[in-house]
């Protein structure tokens, strides 16, 4: 092991054009283990581009995307498309990814899902599914875990559970988190750092607790709120 | 009679038991288009090997599965849905086929059997290509199943996990037109992809697992195949016709009787 660990991903002025047009310019990114990134943006300025080159399903145009070697990857689709056609339960589905003897009682429990483990897969909810989809990605045991939009259509308390738990999966397993959300001011609050992406990276720092923020607190009443922080943005330019 | 019928019989069960797994594969994925462009071409086989004099199946064989590599190619096609492209693969290659056959002479060639199967003229020489080739297709489903199935439950996420999507996609393909190559000398061109999809159809209702659709469309499929040989033996009807309608006979008989589920 060399005294600066490398990232376990790093994206070296990376430009993506599809037909011709600009989808991300010059992105300079990277993340280590144990850190966790959000990047938040518009819609249509390129989040979904941005996991899709680093999870290496598309080939940047210009730049380049380096992982570590060896990297295992968990990642996290806002929901998957599953044939009615295909006789499934939810346990058998995480059996594809972890083997037989996975944990996967033990998995479905710490994503609060253990009541849809016999449930075919076409049955269960949305916020299910998400849940679902985490404990998949976790059942890899990742070096790094990608998620697409791990918060969308969860309510704050879940969103917070959420947040919660990524956090808890981070300090034990060293794993650099790396996720997407649309909500432009409520990020994770142990979010190394928050990237706001238009096509470019807008601007990038650190998130502040929402615990601090009283109108937040009200909110929760009182209860604790310290998983989900608000994101400040400080644009240095504008768009037209 | 058992050595007339032993060949027939031994050609159809081989047939139903890969098609049961690989079916299941065209009907989760949505591939049923597929396979009948697959089917399709199977004629164009036909007509080079009568050109050339090579083996039948050999042509067959070769012309699907080079169809199957073309279809898995990426196209940058932007004008037509994919339906309407296998749609002119597959008569395209259906019209030339026919031409050919019948450019090498109508007499060499039954063309009722080639589009609909005559099972019962099956050779020995016929067996062996067909159990090689059903041995090929069974190891290969057995070695990838966990990764075909993760592939057809989601390409992208399969992607992200280090699965070869794009590779296991072309090896479906020629699995594919291997059953086809297979099935032709049994239901015929015409009739094969309703052996990839009924039984896996009928199956589906009575299986909570993938592993017991497969297996189960693998039963329906051999019944299906006796109960139409048998049809077709005694009552002299046309053999692939009686197999494909024992099979739709044992879905509707599946759907009718199986009581509805709490799981869908």
């Amino acid at each position: 092991m060399s005294l600066a660990p490398s990232p376990l991903l790093e994206l070296q002025t990376v430009s993506l054009r599809i037909e011709g047009k600009l989808i991300l310019d010059q992105i300079q990114l990277s993340l280590h283990a144990n850190e966790i990134i959000t990047v938040v943006g518009p819609n249509g300025g390129g989040k979904t581009s941005l996991i899709k080159l680093a999870l290496g399903l598309i080939r940047p145009s210009e730049g380049k995307v380096q992982r570590r070697k060896g990297l295992r990857v968990g990642y996290m689709p806002q929901r998957l498309m599953v044939d009615n056609s295909v006789p499934i339960t939810v346990e058998r589905f995480l059996q594809l990814a972890g083997g037989r003897r996975a944990p996967i009682a033990d998995t479905l429990a710490r994503v609060k899902a253990s009541a849809v483990r016999h449930a075919p897969l076409q049955s269960i909810s949305g916020g299910e599914w998400q849940r679902v989809l985490l404990a998949r990605a976790l059942l890899r045991k990742p070096d790094l875990l990608v998620l697409d939009e791990p918060a969308q259509g969860v309510d704050l308390q879940g969103q917070q559970e959420m947040y919660h738990l990524l956090g808890a999966i981070r300090s034990e397993t060293g794993c650099g988190i790396f996720l997407v959300s649309h909500d432009l001011h409520l990020v994770m609050a142990s979010s190394d750092r928050v990237v706001c992406l238009n096509q470019h990276i807008c601007c990038s720092g650190a998130a502040h607790a929402v615990a601090r923020h009283p109108e937040f607190l009200a909110l929760f009443q009182n209860s604790s709120a310290e998983d989900i922080g608000i994101y400040t943005h400080h644009h240095d330019h504008q768009h037209d | 009679m058992i050595e007339l019928l032993l060949p027939p019989l031994l050609v159809g069960l081989l047939l139903a038991l890969i098609s049961g797994p690989l079916g299941a594969f065209v009907v989760w994925g949505r591939m049923a288009y597929f396979g009948d462009t697959l089917a399709h071409s199977a004629l164009l086989g036909v007509g080079l090997s009568l050109a050339f004099g090579f083996h039948m199946l050999v042509g067959v064989a070769l012309v699907t599965a080079l169809v199957a590599i073309v279809l898995t190619l990426p196209s940058s096609q932007r004008y037509f849905a994919n339906d309407t492209l296998l749609g002119i693969m597959a008569h395209g290659t259906l019209a030339l086929g026919l031409i050919l056959v019948s450019l090498a002479g109508n007499a060499r060639v039954d063309m009722m059997g080639l589009l609909f199967g005559d099972v019962l003229a099956v050779t020995w020489d016929d067996v062996r290509f067909i159990v090689a080739g059903s041995a090929l297709v069974a190891v290969t489903l057995l070695f990838t199943w966990r990764a075909l199935l993760s592939c057809i439950l989601s390409a992208e996420l399969s992607a992200a996990e280090g699965v070869p999507v794009e590779r296991l996609r072309a090896l479906l393909m020629v699995l594919l037109a291997l059953t086809v190559a297979v099935g032709m000398r049994v239901v015929g061109a015409l009739l094969i992809t309703a052996l990839l999809i009924i039984p896996p159809a009928a199956a589906r209702r009575i299986s909570s697992t993938p592993e017991q659709m497969a297996l189960k469309a693998s039963l329906v499929g051999v019944i299906a195949v006796s109960l139409g040989l048998g049809f077709s033996w005694y009552l002299d009807t046309p053999t692939g016709p009686s197999i494909v309608l024992a099979a739709v006979l044992l879905f509707m008989g599946i759907h009718t009787l199986a009581p509805e589920r709490a799981a869908r």
